[in-house]
């Protein structure tokens, strides 16, 4: 059974020097330092007072004028990604619409506030039930128009009511006395002071159907529990846990790695530098070549022929995929590589096929045997490896494989006692052989050009192709005499017609097809 | 390995410098290597046209964050696990649920799709892989068949089968990996290594490897050989916990998703890290990152809720995608590359085309 790994905590640091950050925190820094930014004097967001009616409104922004300098300062090109990001902000409550529950960012003249840092995330809020019930008791309290409980706020608070109606007169004369306080306060202040409260409760009692960012990934929610860092009482209600509550562990000690550790990663260290590696720029090309090689096949990249079943609701490309007849395309990847054809079960059995005209077959069913010994379950394997020893490696055996000396001898002791890996050895050798010999022989054989160059499927069912007409034009010049006459008919009749022609030759296997020529060379290895 | 008792001269002390020292070393070595830069090498190649991806299909059905989801080899098929406790197996192609499993615990995180498309394995925090083969009777119960087949210590994170319906990896927050035969349940091979949780593996698309590459919150990606158990090659360059590992269509070459914003590609002959995918604009982690078929794309699913197209060669962003409303949490490319699906905290999954 798998076992925890000691040495918890880590003692290599980050670039930025911040070790032992939780991920939540790594993402809260980055954000304060945007918000750092924006609130620099010089290069900032201008935060003003707006004279509206008889009062003021102090220390605001517009929406527009948090887009345009994050498009500025950010390298953000389009204004899209810059309001996802500023929603995404806002969402967090580092800033907030003065007039709206909702946190997203509007590009337009909407007013926006900076929440005060002792309301920030980062310093791991957990507000209690009890606390939003005497902020929103505290709200009744206050007759300001601009206070009112929106609905869903009425409806919490008549839940909370319900829930702890045996301490609401605490509640309710904590709720007093927070109101008393408040009133005390200057009325610019007070209306600053009000807009980041609200601002806060929105994050952790969001809108219904509006995203809870606090919500955390229950993987990572046990290294950002730090109990001595927890934040839960915002009106002074109850213990803030401060202190190291007994049940909880404090932030992971580093500890100090064993003599067998360092024994072991030693160890590791010598065969990796043992290692033999590539340079960068042969390394690049490779990557290179092969994303070229599959560019083609690359569904993303070249459309599918005939259509992206996703795109156009036509499952035609799978159909014609779990055929047996592969289409030219697809045996031409078969040439790429021992690999490709060993992949796909159509190419396998052509493999296979071929081998067998040549009475050559036996590695490749020896190296299929193999694979599928170690696909079962662990209870058939003794079997299987008796089974796979008798046919190919034993003396005397049926489809005696030629494995080197060195390989046998292992096989031989490790059929003794039998387990998934038995040929390994054997099974290594034999597939460099047939990558060297089999599979070239194949890629080489009339077999495999046949496949490469015939049979592109019909579609006889829906709308002739367009691309038929260079099919039939092509055909022209490469037919023997008679069907020279009726290539010129090919051409300015309908595809259908052309296809009873084609089937009436010889020259056609019986399956109706279409025949291009000198399009696609075969590739040879 | 034997170890031998402290030697004379040795300390504790002496061996982790000469720890460090052989850590340095392989450092130098490996940039003795780096005389160019991908993105500079292709230079030469063709730039990327203009893509349109869009939403082709949304399923909506679960009641909860969708955490993880896997495709059948069918390329239409997918399943899907929620927070809910609920694991669905649905035809994509027409959004139509083909069968729903509630597990007793919530927060599966993990889910698998079988080669032969007969079973899906499923878990989270049980700390158990559980196996459901999928009947076709659509009013059997499916739990019943319940399969339990890997024990951790702590949550699984991740679940793959490996070719074959016999055998499953899995990845824990107990901070290893193992090896499991399905039919007895039985521990084949555990992989140590990780110092915290792991919480992604992918295996080698290869026909004749047996290798397979896993990221944890230790910030290491660490490729393993099935066979020995042995750690063959460690990847150390992240600044946070490595959410998802996905190789490169070659085998040659992998690349990770992390919370510190970036993804990386780390080539395995060049034995170094290739490439970083990032923007100043880009703060949010990466939960889940795929390749395109041939590997030119890279496709990151991102906690901003967005999904962001790389050009691996080039090392630039092709392309954002909104959508979700709230965090992608999952993100893998269908078998024949036509599609990719993404799941997220929004209850949707979307298969993008």
């Amino acid at each position: 059974m798998a076992h925890t790994n000691s040495s918890y905590g880590q003692s290599s640091s980050s670039s930025n020097g911040v070790a032992d950050e939780s991920p939540n925190m790594l993402v809260y820094r980055k954000m304060e330092d945007v918000i750092a930014r924006m609130q620099d004097e010089k290069t900032g967001i201008p935060i003003r007072t707006v004279k509206s009616f008889l009062s003021k409104i102090p220390s605001v922004f517009s929406g527009s004028d948090i887009v345009q300098w994050m498009i500025k300062n950010l390298n953000i090109e389009d204004p899209v990604e810059a309001l996802h990001l500023g929603t995404l902000m806002a969402a967090h409550g580092y800033f907030f619409p003065i007039s709206d529950h909702v946190l997203t960012l509007k590009d337009d003249g909407t007013f926006y506030r900076f929440q005060t840092p002792y309301f920030w995330p980062s310093n791991c809020w957990e507000p209690e039930n009890t606390d939003y019930a005497v902020y929103l008791c505290k709200r009744t309290m206050q007759n300001k128009a601009r206070l009112e409980l929106a609905d869903y706020e009425a409806e919490s608070l008549a839940r909370l009511q319900r829930a702890f109606a045996r301490k609401w007169e605490f509640i309710f004369m904590q709720a007093e006395a927070q109101a008393k306080v408040d009133k005390k306060r200057d009325k610019i202040e007070r209306k600053i002071l009000d807009s980041q409260e609200r601002a806060f409760w929105d994050v952790h009692r969001p809108v219904p159907g509006c995203v809870n960012t606090t919500e955390a990934d229950i993987k990572k929610s046990s290294r950002m529990k730090q109990p001595h860092k927890t934040r839960k009482s915002v009106y002074g209600l109850q213990n803030d846990v401060r202190s190291h509550s007994p049940t909880h562990t404090p932030t992971p000690e580093v500890k100090q790695p064993t003599e067998e550790e360092l024994h072991d990663k030693i160890q590791f260290w010598q065969v990796q530098l043992d290692r033999h590696r590539l340079k960068m720029s042969k390394v690049a090309e490779s990557l290179l070549s092969y994303t070229e090689q599959y560019m083609e096949y690359d569904p993303f990249l070249t459309p599918p022929d005939p259509s992206n079943p996703w795109i156009s609701d036509d499952t035609t490309l799978w159909e014609m995929e779990a055929s047996k007849e592969p289409s030219q395309q697809r045996v031409k990847r078969w040439a790429f590589g021992i690999n490709e054809v060993l992949k796909d079960p159509v190419g396998r059995e052509q493999f296979l096929k071929f081998l067998e005209s040549e009475f050559s077959s036996e590695n490749l069913r020896f190296w299929l045997a193999v694979q599928e010994l170690k696909k079962r379950p662990i209870r058939e394997v003794p079997t299987r490896v008796e089974g796979i020893w008798q046919e190919f490696l034993a003396p005397g055996a049926p489809s005696a494989i030629n494995v080197d000396s060195k390989s046998y001898d292992k096989t031989t002791q490790n059929v003794k006692d039998p387990g998934r890996y038995a040929f390994e050895d054997a099974q290594e050798h034999i597939y460099k052989l047939m990558k060297s010999d089999s599979y070239s022989r194949f890629i080489r054989s009339s077999a495999y050009q046949e496949l490469l160059q015939a049979k592109k499927k019909v579609q006889l069912l829906g709308a002739p192709r367009q691309r038929s007409r260079l099919d039939v034009d092509a055909l022209g010049p490469l037919r023997a005499g008679r069907h020279r006459k009726s290539a010129s008919t090919l051409c300015s009749s309908g595809f259908r017609e052309s296809v009873d022609v084609l089937s009436s030759t010889a020259f056609i296997p019986l399956h109706v097809s279409s025949v291009i020529y000198g399009t696609l060379l075969p590739s040879l290895i | 390995m034997a170890c031998q008792g402290l030697g004379p001269n040795e300390t504790l002390a002496t061996l982790k410098t000469e720890s460090e020292t052989l850590k340095t070393k392989l450092e130098e070595e490996r940039a003795k290597l780096h005389d160019a830069e991908l993105h500079q090498v292709a230079e030469k190649v063709e730039a990327l046209g203009q893509f349109i991806i869009k939403t082709r299909r949304t399923l909506k059905g679960h009641g909860n964050k969708v955490l993880c989801m896997d495709w059948c080899k069918d390329k239409r098929r997918i399943v899907s696990s929620s927070q809910d406790g609920k694991v669905i197996v649905w035809d994509a192609f027409t959004a139509n649920k083909e069968h729903a499993v509630t597990m007793p615990c919530t927060w599966v995180m993990a889910c698998a799709y079988a080669p032969s498309g007969c079973a899906v394995a499923c878990g989270g925090l049980d700390n158990k892989c559980s196996v459901y083969p999928l009947s076709l009777d659509k009013n059997e119960n499916l739990a019943a068949k319940k399969k339990s087949v890997a024990m951790h210590t702590n949550y699984l994170s991740a679940c793959s089968f490996t070719n074959s319906d016999m055998q499953i990896l899995t990845s824990s927050g107990d901070g290893t990996c193992a090896l499991w035969d399905v039919e007895s349940g039985q521990l084949l091979q555990s992989f140590h290594g990780h110092s915290a949780d792991v919480l992604c593996l992918d295996l080698a698309p290869s026909e004749t490897g047996n290798t397979f590459v896993s990221g944890g919150c230790d910030k290491k990606a660490n490729v393993w050989d099935m066979r020995s158990g042995q750690c063959i090659q460690s990847f150390e360059s992240h600044e946070s916990d490595i959410n998802s590992v996905r190789y490169y269509p070659s085998g040659d070459a992998f690349a990770s998703g992390s919370d510190d914003a970036t993804c990386r590609l780390f080539d395995l002959r060049a034995d170094r890290e290739v490439s970083v995918y990032s923007k100043d604009s880009i703060i949010f982690g990466v939960s889940s990152v795929d390749f395109s078929l041939s590997g030119r794309l890279l496709f990151g699913g991102y906690n901003d809720y967005t999904i962001n197209v790389w050009d691996v060669l080039k090392g630039t962003r092709v392309s954002i995608l909104f959508g979700h409303e709230n965090r992608v949490s999952t993100l893998r490319v269908s078998p024949d590359g036509t599609a990719f699906c993404s799941g997220s905290w929004d209850h949707t999954l979307r298969i993008w085309a």
